[in-house]
């Protein structure tokens, strides 16, 4: 299979730069001075233009935050972090909106340029229209080109230009940072944003709450399939700046969207916080499906450095017969703490979780998904694949809570982990709680290492040992990059490939 | 073509010598087998020529086409053309059969400095070689070895025997745990394969596959040595008296 192939060649590329992504920009950049305090929440309120409802918002936020403390509870061994030595905004300076790629920043484009975004809107703005192998997908009266994909480029705290955003307008699709949301669409915004995952909910998520910076909104209307995917690419570039972001997607009755989101950080040797927030809602006959890569600095062979990555991520099944699929890769990040989940509050409605989750190294990986049944005839399945090479330490933590009144709930639950060496861990934590007892739950769960026997095999049959090794797990990958976007599922692959460079030998 | 010198191996984890002082040739074209009751070595002797590194080579040599191979990864040696077909072929879940053919087949023409093969050639040569050993073509779409009978785990060696072209073949108990109908196959298989410019070394418990496989020359294979050899008579000898003559002979 070529990917696999492509996978080797890559990892040989980068051989004598580890990180591929370990390049560093230099932009000027308008930032807040170290540290959280309410004068720094209304310095960033104000930077944004927000409404006066906004800032009450985040300040109510800020105060509930002094009240929490860090949770302990996860697999994760890091120092304290000092929240106080942090800088919570950081903006490329020459921002005031660009209304289009010229007046971007030519450093920014680089950086994107490097990172293979597709930031092709210089031929649209153009008017070079016509893609060679884009096919037609009719939607409403319009006809848009498929095979594409929107990018919302956060770079850093700002959202820097958001493509495609006249065509998705057509269609009547909202997408574009949530800061123009809360300007633009502040009813949509007071609606839906903390409905999901409230200001309350736990510790990253409430101090997310105060000072998110940007991120994504999508709002799909009634009726409309999403012409294309969503994309929104995440990079961390000025040293010590937490990144916040808040995306906000709705789905409206019997909408779709695929949304992906990408990642990569810079390298260096201060760890940098991300805490960002995800709240999907899925009304009725709606289905959003959201697809991460994150391939976050991992840190160095030694264990310095690397992104602490404290996510809330949660999906609503709002509406009945509602659908809400999670799928994920993680292969970067020096920690991970992440639960992307789905409130099943609608009948019949159905939550996926999907779960690649690489670690190498000193990477420590603390993820899994929680499902709650609340709606009748709600289904969920979790798909996790934990691969664990180096010295890394990686848990599967997940939970399956049915609700009383939900009849007739499923749950099917697959956790296998892959274990590469004999210096790394894989845990399996899976809490399952049924109050109604017409519930089926299913959960299965191996522990398997790449043995030599089969390492063995397949290097017998011509294939080198880091190639032999990459083929084995891909192949023990297959069924959660089956559900990736196609665009991504290559990249994903190649991805895995790469974060396993050197676990072998 | 194989000539091995003197060779001591031993298991390198618990440093059990396996292996002690075995010397063999075998020529361009000739059909060797080896036989032995268990324990002898056999299996070990067919990873130590493949370079599995659970051993370890102290003493000797193993020169294929005159140059040493001690120094050789398994993949190395795969691409020079050295192939071993499973005793127990081992199952890779969720790659397809027709997928790591074509990897496997892509990484060798890759070290030997070839360009990759085009896809309708491929698939050309897997549909021939998968009809030649009656192998339907949809089996192939699944995991490799996952699932399989023990015949079909047995062709699928065979098929990627046909397709790797390798020089020298070693077959370890190939016959076991085949039923008679897939035992006359998988030998056509490797009759059809018999060249003058490739070797085999056939390596077996039982004198039932020599009477599809014919071999030029056999060898007994007693506590890692090779104590005696002969043609194929030998082996019909072997079939009526046992070893035990051989070796009270050898001893």
């Amino acid at each position: 299979m070529p990917a696999v192939q492509e996978t080797i060649e890559r990892v040989r590329k980068i051989d004598v730069d580890q990180y591929k992504y370990g390049f560093e920009s230099i932009i000027e950049v308008d930032k807040a001075p170290k540290g959280l305090s309410e004068d720094i929440i209304r310095f960033i309120s104000a930077k944004k233009d927000e409404p006066d409802w906004m800032l009450e918002w985040r300040l109510g936020a800020y105060r509930r935050w002094l009240t929490l403390e860090e949770p302990t509870w996860a697999r994760v061994d890091y120092p304290r972090i000092d929240f106080q030595d942090l800088y919570y905004y950081a903006a490329p300076k020459s921002q005031s909106g660009p209304k289009s790629l010229d007046e971007v920043d030519p450093e920014i484009l680089k950086v994107y340029e490097k990172l293979g975004i597709p930031l092709k809107e210089q031929e649209i703005l153009a008017g070079v229209r016509k893609e060679p192998n884009g096919e037609d997908v009719e939607a409403g009266d319009n006809v848009y080109k498929s095979g594409r994909v929107a990018v919302d480029a956060v770079f850093d705290s700002i959202s820097v230009v958001t493509t495609f955003k006249e065509e998705l307008a057509k269609a009547g699709v909202i997408f574009c940072s949530i800061s123009e949301a809360i300007r633009e669409h502040p009813e949509l915004v007071k609606k839906y944003l903390g409905s999901v995952v409230p200001v309350t909910d736990n510790f990253y998520a409430t101090l997310n709450s105060a000072v998110f910076t940007d991120g994504s909104f999508v709002f799909v209307p009634k009726g409309v399939r999403c012409p294309m995917e969503l994309s929104t690419y995440f990079r961390i570039n000025e040293k010590n700046t937490g990144q916040f972001e808040r995306t906000l997607i709705i789905a409206e009755e019997g909408a779709y969207v695929s949304y992906l989101e990408g990642c990569t950080a810079p390298q260096r040797d201060e760890n940098q916080l991300h805490a960002a927030v995800v709240e999907l809602i899925a009304l009725d006959d709606a289905e959003i499906k959201y697809s991460t890569v994150q391939n976050w600095y991992p840190g160095d062979a030694q264990g310095k450095g690397g992104i602490y990555n404290f996510v809330t991520k949660r999906g609503d099944c709002r509406g009945d017969r509602s659908k809400i699929s999670w799928t994920q890769v993680e292969t970067g990040s020096a920690i991970t703490w992440k639960y992307p989940s789905c409130i099943l509050r609608g009948d019949d409605s159905q939550g996926n979780f999907y779960s690649i989750a690489v670690s190498n190294g000193y990477q420590q990986v603390d993820s899994g998904t929680k499902m709650l049944h609340l709606g009748k005839n709600t289904k969920s399945r979790i798909i996790s694949k934990g691969i664990a090479a180096g010295f890394s330490q990686n848990t599967y933590r997940g939970q399956v809570n049915v609700h009383r009144k939900a009849e007739n709930a499923r749950n099917f639950t697959n956790c296998d982990s892959l274990l590469i060496g004999d210096r790394c861990g894989a845990h399996t934590v899976p809490y399952i709680e049924a109050k109604n007892s017409s519930a089926k739950l299913e959960h299965e769960a191996t522990t398997s290492k790449i043995s030599e026997d089969q390492k063995f095999y397949v290097m017998q049959r011509g294939i080198p040992e880091e190639e032999a090794v990459a083929l084995i797990v891909n192949g023990f990958v297959k069924d959660v990059i089956q559900e990736l976007p196609m665009e991504f599922a290559v990249e994903a692959q190649k991805l895995i490939g790469i974060s396993l460079e050197g676990s072998v030998g | 073509m194989l000539e091995i010198r003197n060779l001591h191996a031993r298991i390198a984890s618990t440093g059990t010598e396996i292996i002690r002082g075995l010397n063999l040739t075998v020529k361009a074209g000739e059909v060797a087998a080896i036989m032995g009751p268990n324990g002898s070595g056999k299996s070990t002797l067919s990873y130590v020529l493949a370079g599995r590194d659970d051993y370890e080579v102290t003493e000797g040599d193993i020169l294929y086409n005159g140059h040493s191979v001690l120094e050789m990864d398994p993949a190395e040696r795969a691409a020079a053309g050295i192939f071993l077909a499973f005793q127990y072929p081992m199952e890779i879940p969720g790659v397809a059969t027709m997928e790591f053919l074509k990897v496997a087949l892509n990484a060798q023409r890759k070290a030997r400095g070839e360009e990759p093969l085009k896809v309708p050639d491929f698939l050309k040569r897997v549909k021939e070689a998968a009809a030649s050993l009656e192998m339907d073509i949809a089996m192939l779409k699944r995991p490799l070895n996952v699932g399989f009978s023990g015949g079909e785990k047995k062709r699928a060696e065979i098929l990627q025997m046909k397709l790797l072209a390798p020089s020298l073949c070693v077959l370890d108990e190939t016959d076991s745990g085949l039923d008679i109908d897939a035992l006359k196959i998988v030998a056509d298989g490797v009759n059809a394969l018999r060249a003058p410019d490739r070797a085999f070394l056939v390596i077996t418990h039982y004198q039932r596959l020599l009477e599809h496989i014919v071999p030029d020359t056999v060898h007994v294979l007693y506590r890692g040595q090779v104590i005696k050899s002969g043609d194929k008579t030998l082996a019909h000898e072997l079939e009526a008296n046992g070893y035990a003559g051989i070796i009270e002979e050898a001893a």
